[in-house]
This record gives structure tokens, sequence and C-alpha cells, in this order.
């Protein structure tokens, strides 16, 4: 048996996508989000933190028909779609930008920090952006 | 001096070094996504808040609507201008200044 053994067992490792920038002002989010949507072909264990300013990135309602830019904030509701489902947005910062989950376009599970330490302490390979 | 924030309040200090360095009367116009520093029930609002006598803030409408912003409560006096409103703002003032 090796790695190149069809039968053998798959290896899912724990991969988590940490987003921490706003989305339009520098091109991170939405590469990120490509990243994910990529990744999440390969049956690994994924999930997608947003925390610090990557919180901005979910706001509902965003509208960049003035700036020129494409509005990829929809593509965020095709992760349920490629089986991504561990979505936690940390509390501390929705909270400091005046923000609840209400406000977000996707469904999330928001974690205080204490709880968001444990679940990144348990994985593999942490990609941040 | 017109001058010009397009960073975000949360993860650089740009907007606090043009507060601390700009001089009273100047205009502050928010653009990209230095337009974060405008919302009401941020933590960073009270910078803003409280230098309202010692300069006129502006934000820019368009950069506002794409951050999904447009529902979301902005700091009260903070005038929202459009990119036409920007033009004008720079050939209003004798000189820009871009705190990148």
């Amino acid at each position: 048996m090796n790695e190149f053994d069809e039968n053998a067992p798959a290896i899912v490792k724990r991969f988590m996508y940490v987003n921490r920038r706003a989305p339009y002002g520098t091109i991170y989010a939405l590469e990120c989000l490509e990243v994910v949507l990529v990744a999440a072909a390969f049956d690994q264990d994924v999930s997608v933190v947003f925390m610090d300013d990557g919180v901005c990135q979910l706001k509902k309602n965003q509208d960049t028909t003035g700036i020129g830019m494409k509005n990829f904030s929809k593509t965020y509701g095709a992760l349920d779609d490629y089986d991504v489902e561990k979505i936690y947005v940390e509390k501390e910062s929705l909270a400091a930008r005046g923000l609840t989950a209400d406000d977000l376009v996707i469904p999330v599970e928001v974690l205080a920090a204490d709880d968001l330490r444990e679940v990144m302490a348990q994985q593999d390979v942490v990609i941040s952006s | 001096m017109l001058h010009l924030i397009n960073k975000s309040p949360f993860e650089r200090n740009a907007l606090d070094s043009c507060l601390r360095l700009a001089k009273s009367g100047s205009a502050i116009l928010l653009i990209e996504d230095g337009v974060y520093a405008a919302l009401a029930n941020a933590t960073h609002a009270e910078k803003i808040i409280a230098r309202m006598d010692d300069f006129s803030f502006y934000v820019l409408g368009p950069d506002v609507a794409a951050r999904g912003l447009s529902d979301t409560p902005l700091i009260e006096g903070i005038d929202v201008v459009d990119y036409e409103g920007f033009v004008d703002m720079v050939a209003e003032h004798d000189a820009t200044q871009s705190w990148l």
C-alpha cells in the first residue's frame, strides 16, 4: 500500500482558512474565497473563519455598481453547495464593527475568541489571508 | 488641505495619524476601506466624533454601497459625496494629502 494506491484509506486533514481582510480594498478576500472553493473539491475537512475586517466580507446588501468591481458576496452562498459547512465568525470582530449575525449574507456559527481558539488549535493546516 | 483615508481603521493607523497631524479646518474624505471608520456603532467612531469641531468629514457613497453599508448607521455629521463631489473637493482645495 502506498500513497498512489486507490484503495488506500483517504487521508483527511483539517484545513482552516482564516479571512482577516475587508473585501474590495485588496484582492485577498476574493482570492481566498476562490481557494476555498477549489480546496473543497478535495474531500478534506474544511472550515472557514471570518474575523477582524474579514467579517465585512459577509455584510449583506453589497452593491458594487458604483465602483466597477464584481460583487462576489453572493458567491459565499456557494460554500454550502460545496459542502463547506463549518463557517465561523468571531464574535468580538462583529461587535467591534457594530454588526450582528443578522447582517451577514449566509448563516454562520458565531464563536467567541475563547471558543474559536480551541477550534483553531485542532487544525492540521491553517491558511490565512 | 484635503486629506484622503483609504485604509480601514481596524487594520492600519492612517486615520489616527491623519487626525493627529491634520490642521484644524481641514477636510477629511474616507474612501475605499477607509469608509469603515464612518460606522456609527463601531469602536473607532469616537475618534471621529471627538474631532467633529476641528474637521469636516466626508465619505464616498459608492464605496459605502459596495461594502453593504448603505443600510448601516454612519456617524452623524459625516457628509456622503459621490465621485463628482470627490472631484469638486479636490478642485476646491489647494492641495490633497493621501494617507496611504
